[in-house]
């Protein structure tokens, strides 16, 4: 208040410090009226000399005026101030008489506290000593309640051990032990200490006893662990009894499943009871030690941490005997019927070791099932390949018997086919489904990236489809290796049979199952896959190679009897023909069979068209090749030229032919293949025998009736011809006594036959 | 480089037997011999002028049958051995004996091709011996002793493998020891070789798909590959550097090389013909050229250079390495040597039963269709190059 009430003078008088600093220019003119260095003198000088009479009278009558009213504005000033003073002298004296009451009243106020004051200390005076007594007996009353309390312990206590009332006990005896701790110097309660001792080291006794048998439920086990560890028990060793105890009992489980024979019924009774016991065992271990609160001096010893560490190291031990268990047991579980059972298995123990994983989480346990779970899917995609491929090839065997068996029906290869076609993409969808199990939504583990990506790419796909293609493959190939060099152990029909199921593989089947797999199982390929056209150009290749291989191998049959037949017969000195040799019926019968057969399994295929007169054509090279005798004796000397004029003019116009070589997939291209192979060696075999006369006759009349009757088979009948021709060519050749026989006469024997 | 165009020579009569003057290191000369049954067989000498590209040829006579087989003493250029057929009396017989050519064939007969009409008196093969082997069979071949002073031969005939011992003169041979193979059905020896390594004494012969090993000394058997073929074995060579080593052909299509330390499996098989091999050769210097004749009337030369005895190609001198940086730019430029086929020749049009190196120029060879077609080719100039440089 003062500090405004000081600033407002100042205002008023002009001098607050700004007007200091901004008056300060023009007080320095002397010529400022209102500055303080003002001088009248050289004001007025200024004046005069500056200002005209004129301006000289307005500025006088302009200063009179605020001389004036300056002078009224004081007036009015000092008359307020005198106003203000005269009430501030009242107020004064009034406040003078007002204190001077109040003195008076202070006065007798202080008297009567003086005399209360007295009293007080009189009372006090007198109570004193009744009060003192009465603290000190009641002090005397606890003291004798608290030795009461120490002289009765082992008294109690051993009341305590009767009733089995453990706790109470502890607790009673916790009370007095830091108070017997104290005094036991004195021989008394030496006494009770050494009593109490003994009583607890009984009750410990007990306690670790009960502990130790293994009846005891789990609350029990828990209240006892937590006396034993009031009692100062150390908290290592109770840890270790009781995973031991744990121990011994899982084991007496896991023994117990070793006997388990069906795959669920184990991995049940392995779940409800090793693993539930274990996760019981886990939480009332986690319940004892590791998540009690924190007291006292316990607090310091770490033991959760230490406890925890041994609860790891007791479950990893455990959980990988129950695992190496279980593994042996699914390893057993090669019977590929129902799988079902085994998904459900793996399903129910994946799902339990979850548990085990709430539980204790960071614990390896679950990723190891994981792993196990994966690895039986693996062994499993395995057996299915197993399975699979011996389901291919008993099938194999299975049409292997039907086709050495006594045909029924004409159809039975076209039929065979298609059962074996069949039955194995049944096969491979009942896999299919079967693997499929383990995708299922309802599979805990299904959800596993494994599961999802690999299983169904790598696993499925490309370790059981493509392999088991592949497998196709290969084991058809071998058909034709091994039977190469063993002289043909696989009947032919077979080899025709695959060759076609190759085929159908490479136009559909492949696409088919690749596109069935895909879908089911929603492969997503992230790792390069096998194309499907590499699949089919392999099922192409083994497809050629086994037809390659069928028609080398019926050639062969046929060039044997054709081969032994020349071979073995004394061509000099044979009798006149009189029928076709038995062995060209047979080519011809052995040939129409087989076109049967290639019929039912191979379309047709082109041919060139031939003439209508085909069966009717006469052997026109045995005339050339009596030219060709004409030719000879004339002995004209060598030149480098060929004199055969004849026969080198016709093969310079027909192709080369190549006798094995690849044949298309149709009928007319497998016949073709084997009748050129067949005469051939025919062709060949003769060149290396001698003949009679009724030798080359009987030569004639074979390949005449061969003519009559395998031109119907081949793609281009001039080839038949060619041949042939070649083949009664050589024989004149070769023949003594080189008289042919009538060409009616040949016509004669043929159709006869 | 342009190689020359084969050379191409005609004989009248059909022709199967085909072999080099082993003897004569010179000329490069042939000797074939034809199969006639109605007319006088002959053996055509055919001689070979590299540089002019001309063929001579001279023919005697070989009045006793028509010739299988044909092979050529390896010391005396003169002397040959034949197996032909004899007909007599509605019976076929199949023999072998050694003959000489007469002396003044070379002048006498002797004449250019261009000149047709000067052959009317073809001279006749002197007969030296015949292997007189009537209680053995019919003679499938005559086998010299590789390098030896032509004293020596084998006849194989029937299931009989008959070891000859000839006088100074040729003119008597006598059995000094016999192997007879024994088995059931009628065992016949389709062909044999004898082997020019371990002193010459040891014979591998073929018989239906097996081929057997037989030591000369005890006339027994050493080894016995079983089914080496599919089907019949057709012919033999031995691998000339590489002792063990044996080439086999057949009826398979298959070309087959063999260790006959290890007679499970082949080393290494060829399926390149389309029709029976009937006859392998290597070369007699360079033993990765390989040569097949086949019904399929193909001749087909192979580089088999992993199995040679040069398998990183020729061995360069330390002379040769001083010849300066071209040089060793071809050395990088020919390591990496693979297994091929060089050439197919195409040339014959029926099958082809014999292929024949010369003896004279290693890089030449000669093949023998049924036609009577004798070709004569040689080993591509780049190969060669390759080969020697």
């Amino acid at each position: 208040m003062t500090v405004r009430v000081h600033g407002m003078l100042k205002l008023y008088y002009g001098l607050n410090e700004e007007g200091k600093t901004v008056d300060q220019a023009e007080s320095m003119d002397p010529c400022d009226i209102n500055g303080p260095h003002f001088d009248p003198e050289v004001y007025l000088n200024k004046l005069r000399r500056e200002c005209s009479l004129g301006e000289l009278m307005d500025q006088e009558s302009c200063m009179v005026k605020q001389i004036r009213s300056l002078d009224s504005d004081m007036q009015t000033l000092v008359y307020e101030n005198y106003n203000k003073f005269i009430s501030a002298t009242d107020t004064i004296r009034k406040m003078k008489n007002d204190f001077k009451k109040m003195e008076d009243e202070m006065d007798c106020l202080s008297t009567n506290m003086a005399s209360i004051t007295d009293f007080s200390a009189r009372i006090s005076g007198t109570l004193q000593d009744q009060h003192a007594q009465i603290t000190k007996l009641s002090g005397v009353h606890t003291l004798l309640r608290k030795l009461q309390f120490l002289f009765e312990l082992p008294a109690r206590l051993n009341k305590c051990l009767e009733l089995q009332a453990y706790a109470q006990a502890v607790s009673s005896h916790r009370r007095a032990r830091c108070v017997l701790q104290q005094y036991r110097h004195m021989p008394s309660f030496r006494g009770i200490q050494d009593d109490c001792h003994a009583i607890m080291d009984k009750l410990a006794q007990e306690l670790r006893q009960k502990f130790r048998d293994g009846g005891s439920s789990a609350k029990d086990l828990s209240e006892c662990v937590e006396l034993l560890l009031q009692l100062d028990e150390p908290a290592e060793e109770l840890c270790d009894k009781f995973l031991s105890h744990a121990q011994s009992r899982l084991e007496a489980d896991l023994l117990g499943l070793e006997a388990e024979t069906d795959i669920l019924e184990f991995i049940d009774r392995g779940c409800n009871e090793f693993v539930s016991s274990l996760c019981l065992v886990i939480a009332s271990y986690q319940e004892l030690f590791v998540n009690r609160p924190q007291e006292g001096e316990l607090a310091s010893k770490n033991i959760p941490q230490m406890a925890i560490g041994k609860l790891h190291a007791f479950v990893d031990a455990l959980a990988t005997r129950y695992f190496s268990l279980v593994e042996r047991r699914i390893q057993e579980e090669k019977s590929v019927g129902d799988n079902s059972l085994l998904v459900r298995a793996l399903d129910r123990f994946h799902r339990r070791l979850q548990a085990v994983a709430k539980l204790l989480p960071g614990s390896a346990v679950p990723s190891q099932g994981t792993e196990i779970v994966v690895r039986a899917a693996r062994e499993r995609i395995k057996q299915y390949l197993a399975a699979l491929q011996s389901f291919y090839l008993n099938s194999l065997t299975d049409v292997r018997q039907a086709l050495a068996a006594p045909r029924l029906g004409g159809s039975s290869a076209g039929e065979l086919l298609s059962t074996l076609s069949a039955s194995i993409l049944n096969q491979i969808k009942s896999v299919l489904a079967s693997v499929h199990l383990f995708t299922a939504k309802d599979i805990t583990f299904s959800n596993k990236p494994y599961f999802k990506g690999e299983f169904c790419s790598h696993g499925v796909r490309e370790s059981l489809v493509v392999n088991f293609i592949k497998f196709v493959c290969q084991s058809s190939r071998q058909f034709c290796e091994s039977a190469g060099d063993r002289g043909g152990s696989t009947p032919p029909a077979l080899l025709l049979l695959l060759s076609r199921l190759c085929l159908d593989y490479e136009t559909s089947s492949i696409t088919y199952i690749l596109t069935l797999t895909d879908e089911q199982f929603l492969v997503q390929h992230h790792s390069p896959v096998t194309a499907v056209t590499a699949l089919c150009g392999e099922a192409r290749e083994a497809a050629q190679k086994l037809l390659n291989h069928y028609v080398k191998v019926q050639g062969l049959i046929i060039s044997q009897m054709l081969r032994k037949s020349v071979e073995t017969r004394d061509w000099v000195n044979t009798i006149e023909p009189r029928n076709v040799r038995a062995v060209m019926k047979r080519v011809v019968e052995d040939t129409t069979s087989i076109d049967v057969q290639v019929g039912l399994l191979y379309e047709e295929g082109v041919r060139k068209a031939h003439s209508s007169d085909s069966s009717k054509r006469t052997f026109s090279v045995y005339s050339s090749s009596r030219q060709q005798t004409r030719y000879a004796p004339s002995y004209t000397p060598s030149a480098p030229m060929d004199t055969n004029l004849l026969s080198n003019i016709h093969k310079l116009f027909s192709e080369r032919v190549e006798i094995f070589s690849p044949v298309e997939f149709n009928k007319v291209s497998v016949l073709t293949g084997i009748i050129k192979i067949s005469l051939k060696t025919f062709l060949e075999c003769v060149r290396l025998r001698t003949f009679g006369r009724y030798g080359l006759q009987q030569i004639q009349v074979d390949c005449h009736y061969l003519q009559m009757y395998l031109w119907r088979f081949v793609s281009d009948e001039n080839l038949v011809h060619f041949l042939l021709d070649e083949i009664v060519g050589s024989t004149a050749h070769r023949c003594l006594d080189p008289a042919p026989m009538e060409q009616s006469v040949i016509e004669v024997i043929c159709e006869r036959g | 480089m342009e190689d020359d165009a084969p050379v191409i020579y005609g004989l009248e009569f059909q022709a199967r037997a085909l072999t080099s003057q082993t003897a004569e290191s010179d000329a490069i000369r042939f000797l074939v011999g034809t199969q006639s049954l109605k007319f006088d067989n002959q053996i055509h000498i055919i001689d070979f002028d590299d540089e002019n590209n001309i063929i001579s040829k001279s023919v005697l006579l070989h009045q006793a049958g028509e010739i299988w087989h044909i092979s050529a003493s390896p010391a005396d250029k003169a002397v040959l051995s034949t197996c032909y057929n004899k007909t007599s009396e509605s019976r076929v017989v199949t023999c072998g004996a050694v003959w000489s050519m007469p002396p003044e064939w070379e002048s006498g007969s002797h004449e250019s091709p261009d000149d047709p009409h000067n052959s009317h008196n073809p001279q006749n093969l002197e007969l030296l011996c015949h292997l007189d082997n009537s209680a053995h069979g019919n003679a499938s071949s005559v086998l010299w002793e590789p390098m030896g002073d032509g004293k020596r031969v084998i006849s194989l005939a029937d299931n009989h493998a008959l070891l000859w011992d000839l006088t100074e003169s040729s003119t008597q041979a006598t059995i000094s020891s016999s192997a007879t193979l024994e088995g059931k059905g009628q065992l016949k020896f389709t062909s044999g070789k004898w082997s020019p390594h371990h002193n010459c004494t040891q014979l591998a012969t073929a018989n239906d798909t097996a081929i057997r090993g037989w030591d000369l000394r005890t006339m027994s058997q050493i080894y016995c590959i079983e089914n080496a073929h599919g089907q019949l074995v057709r012919d033999l060579d031995f691998n000339p550097n590489k002792q063990y080593y044996l080439a086999s052909c057949g009826d398979d299509c298959k070309v087959k090389f063999w260790d006959v330390r290890n007679i499970n499996e082949p080393v290494k098989s060829l399926e390149e013909h389309s029709h029976w091999v009937w006859s392998v050769r290597y070369n007699h210097s360079h033993d990765q050229l390989v040569l097949t004749g086949s019904s399929d009337s193909r001749v087909i030369l192979s580089n088999m250079v992993s199995i040679s005895s040069e398998p990183f190609g020729h061995l360069v001198d330390d002379d040769d390495l001083s010849d300066g940086e071209d040089n060793h730019q071809d050395e990088k430029s020919k390591e990496p040597l693979q297994d091929s086929i060089i050439s197919t020749y195409e040339e014959h049009e029926d099958s082809v039963y014999a292929v024949e190196w010369s003896s004279a120029d290693p890089w030449l060879f000669a093949s023998l269709s049924y036609d009577g077609r004798l070709v004569i080719n040689r080993v591509p100039r780049a190969l060669k190059y390759h080969i020697l440089l």
